[in-house]
């Protein structure tokens, strides 16, 4: 597909575009001067890691900057108009009714209080292209065109009443309304589970076609941007990195971070086997036919058993909802099972972790998706860290200190420059490092990760689980990693736990889950993950139709 | 709609324990009160008999749960017991009194409710400019000055300089309703000027809150008018802190008025709250405090279950 546009009508152009952020009382510029082309029809993926200014530049080409940022040089064309000198008003004239937005959570971005349709026939009505009533028909035959089940009927529903994945495509739904010349994307999958993902995807792929659409699509998904995208321009930092179209960009990138965005995926432990079945050695966590529920809720778990052995990475994955993170607070006793048993070396644990010795529960340690709000922001780093070692090991004075200072040099942090900083003074990955030594200053043998990388860039994601693999094989850990995303499965795991509606429904070594045959669910998972390949998502619909995808396929 | 009625009916069960464990607590408090009430009630001049008989009279031998147990089972079928000092039954000497103060309430709430909602959305909507500044400081000068002086500044504007308005509410039960509304016109004035400021501020402070969500961003890049963003997508979002702060507001209006009251010598419950606490009278005390203590928990209960109705996953449940 891509390249038709080439000699089609130029709709956006923008040139030397340099935006200024407010921080601290003064204006710093994070976008340095950055010229884009947009043809009318023509789909182009900004890709770039957070920080990146894909943003900020998506939104600059609707003529807004969010509070606390503004233009301050450069020219932005749209269709001959240049935006950044028009009045306000003329700029909101064009938003909505010319040019659309589709954000990253569909659930955050529907106003809570409004039925999906008001909210879809709120501009055309307002900018006089329709009747409410006109307004209404078309936005069920958007809501058909995008495949959303019952089409009549789901725009009169609440948002928290449809599903993520329905509520993007209403969103989508939604820039079509006016049926404008560019939709900006911005991250509309992030959020999605990989086989709601694909069906997203599809749809948007379909109406940007079926409407000769331009649109701008931005993420951080190589694998996505190259489905969706005819050209691909990276961004690092406010700058541009370089720009060709999808196919090239894809087989021949010419900059050096192109090549290590694309490298990312490539890292790969080892994998290690369970000891044979004949020295019996005792797993260092089992989990035994455990049920829960939460407070007066219908079950969430059923009937759950795997065994995590020593110094072993058991993935658990599944899409939300599945009963992962459930699993976990069984493990670590915050959900007391409603049946069932947890195994700590053989040893039965009792199930609430209130009636848990301190030594049991110093073996299972935590370590969070979110480090932003799972470190305290007040408190010293070497308090986060000191406190585990204080409580569970009675270390003091410089002794705690010198056990501190071990940690940071485990996670390869300088004590000397981290030791008395706080949590907001560290980026992203220093944080979840930080986590991790907190995680450690236990002395566990077994380690929950729960969706570490997910909330991080590609390349600190890999620093971080480069990092847990280093400590595994160093002090013989156990991890069990809860996520979402197969590519960090790939990468990390030794045996695989697929999860489906709170039941294990396949487990087994990586080597063998990855290879066929897998239980349907399984293949439906792993058929699902977008891959590097642009013809990838045209030849999966192929083979599956259409109508085979997303929840339809599930069930 | 299960739902919410069944929260109806759990938060009406909590407003009556609360109301139990209050008339508790007002009559440990009369009870505590220093000094004997027939003494006081008859004064220094009388005679032991006297006292002994008036004791006898008011059941004040009895012990105290007895007592607590008979004043209970009265106010539950609305019978306070007698005045001390005027012999009348409390409840028909109160119900006027209360009536001429709801009226009043109700006539100031009619006024600063909208007033303060759309001051509210205004100010919100132009936010940090002059008027902003100007409407904060305006608001902010009347609900700190005391409402006495309040009171004294508009009956020296409205009514000596001007003659707009009498100084003096006075108002009886068969007087017709307009002229009623124009002789409590200052007094609501006043109330009103003493409780629009916190409503406002709140409905501007909950609106602000919001404007930082993605919806309202996306209703931004709807090309949607900023007054459209404030009023349609941010103000249904908003009234649950909006509704309660209204409700103390309104609560206020019917317990706190006594100094107004005093002010515009108009006849209401707070002034007949003073006199009989100065006077010892308890039975009256103790109904007047019970009302009060009925009016806070029945208006917190409706705050309750308004914001819970603008919640739209209850009132549409998947």
């Amino acid at each position: 597909m891509p390249t038709h546009a080439n000699n089609a009508e130029r709709l956006l152009k923008i040139r030397n575009l340099t935006i200024e952020g407010h921080s601290d009382d003064e204006w710093i510029e994070i976008v340095h001067g950055i010229n884009l082309d947009l043809h009318k029809g023509e789909v182009l993926g900004l890709i770039g890691e957070s920080g990146a200014g894909k943003s900020t530049i998506g939104l600059a080409a609707m003529g807004f900057t969010r509070d606390g940022c503004r233009i301050s040089g450069g020219t932005i064309e749209f269709d001959g108009m240049e935006l950044t000198t028009r009045p306000k008003s003329e700029l909101r004239s064009l938003r909505g009714s010319r040019i659309a937005y589709v954000a990253q959570s569909a659930a955050a971005s529907f106003n809570p209080a409004h039925r999906l349709i008001d909210q879809h026939t709120e501009a055309p009505v307002h900018y006089d292209i329709m009747s409410r009533s006109d307004s209404q028909v078309d936005a069920m035959e958007l809501y058909e065109k995008l495949r959303l089940p019952n089409p009549k009927e789901i725009g009169f529903r609440y948002p928290h009443q449809v599903s993520g994945g329905q509520l993007q495509r209403a969103m989508t739904a939604m820039a079509m309304a006016c049926r404008p010349d560019l939709i900006v994307f911005d991250e509309p999958t992030t959020a999605l589970d990989v086989t709601t993902q694909i069906e997203v995807l599809a749809a948007i792929r379909d109406i940007v076609e079926q409407f000769n659409t331009a649109a701008i699509y931005i993420t951080h998904d190589l694998a996505v941007v190259a489905q969706m995208a005819d050209r691909i321009k990276v961004l690092l930092k406010g700058d541009e990195v370089e720009e060709a179209d999808t196919a090239t960009m894809l087989r021949s990138p010419r900059e050096d971070y192109t090549k290590s965005l694309w490298a990312v995926r490539s890292f790969q432990k080892p994998e290690n086997l369970r000891p044979d079945a004949s020295s019996a050695e005792i797993p260092v966590v089992a989990v035994d036919a455990v049920d829960a529920s939460y407070t007066r809720g219908a079950k969430v778990l059923h009937d759950v058993s795997f065994d995590i052995h020593r110094g072993m990475t058991v993935a658990i994955v599944g899409e939300s909802g599945s009963g992962k993170s459930t699993t976990a607070r069984c493990i670590t006793g915050l959900l007391p099972p409603s049946s069932g048993v947890v195994r700590f070396n053989g040893e039965e644990l009792p199930p609430s972790y209130k009636q848990r010795t301190k030594d049991q529960l110093r073996q299972a340690q935590m370590i969070y998706q979110m480090a932003d709000t799972a470190l305290n922001p007040r408190i010293k780093i070497c308090d986060i860290i000191g406190r585990p070692a204080q409580f569970y090991s009675g270390l003091s004075g410089s002794a705690l200190k010198t056990r501190v200072e071990e940690l940071l040099d485990l996670i390869e942090l300088e004590p000397a420059q981290y030791y008395s900083r706080y949590p907001p003074e560290l980026s992203g990955g220093q944080k979840q490092r930080i986590g991790i030594a907190r995680a450690l200053a236990a002395e566990p043998s077994f380690i929950i990760c729960d969706e570490v990388t997910s909330a991080l860039d590609q390349l600190v994601a890999e620093g971080i689980l480069k990092l847990l693999d280093r400590l595994q094989s160093t002090l013989n850990l156990a991890y069990m990693f809860i996520t979402h995303d197969l590519a960090t499965v790939r990468s990390i795991a030794d045996e695989v736990v697929v999860m489906k509606e709170g039941r294990v429904v396949e487990q087994g070594p990586k080597t063998v889950m990855f290879k066929p045959p897998h239980h349907a669910y399984t293949d439906l998972l792993l058929s699902s993950v977008p891959e590097m390949d642009p013809d990838w998502l045209t030849r999966l619909l192929e083979e599956r139709g259409v109508d085979n995808i997303g929840e339809a396929a599930r069930n | 709609m299960l739902d919410v009625f069944s929260i109806v009916a759990k938060r009406l069960g909590f407003g009556l324990i609360t109301l139990l464990v209050i008339s508790l607590i007002i009559f440990i408090a009369v009870e505590l009160l220093p000094g004997d009430i027939a003494q006081a009630v008859l004064g220094q001049g009388a005679t032991e008999s006297n006292l002994a008989a008036l004791r006898a009279e008011l059941g004040l031998n009895d012990p105290a749960p007895m007592r607590y147990f008979n004043w209970l089972k009265g106010a539950v079928v609305g019978d306070f017991g007698v005045s001390l000092v005027s012999k009348e039954s409390v409840t028909d000497s109160i119900t006027p009194r209360f009536v001429n103060t709801l009226m009043l309430a109700l006539y100031a709430a009619v006024i600063a409710v909208p007033v303060a909602i759309s001051l509210g959305v205004l100010v919100a909507l132009f936010r940090n400019t002059l008027f902003d500044r100007i409407a904060n400081v305006l608001t902010f000068t009347s609900i700190s000055s005391p409402e006495f002086f309040l009171g004294y500044i508009l009956i020296l504007y409205f009514s000596v300089k001007t003659g707009w308005f009498p100084s003096i509410a006075t108002v009886s039960p068969e007087m017709p309703l307009f002229e009623r509304l124009e002789r409590t016109f200052l007094p609501a004035l006043t109330l009103v000027l003493v409780v629009v400021a916190h409503m406002m501020r709140m409905t501007r402070a909950a609106i602000i809150n919001l404007l930082a969500s993605p919806y309202i961003e996306m209703a931004k890049l709807k090309g949607t008018p900023a007054w459209k963003v404030i009023v349609r997508h941010a103000l249904p979002n908003s009234w649950a802190p909006i509704i309660n702060v209204v409700a103390l507001n309104l609560a206020y209006l019917v317990t706190g008025v006594v100094l107004v009251e005093v002010v515009f010598v108009y006849p209401g419950i707070g002034q007949l709250l003073v006199d009989a606490v100065s006077k010892r009278d308890f039975p009256v005390v103790q109904a007047c405090s019970l009302i009060f203590a009925a009016t806070f928990i029945l208006l917190n209960l409706a705050a309750d279950v308004g914001s819970i109705l603008t919640n739209p996953r209850l009132r549409h449940p998947k």
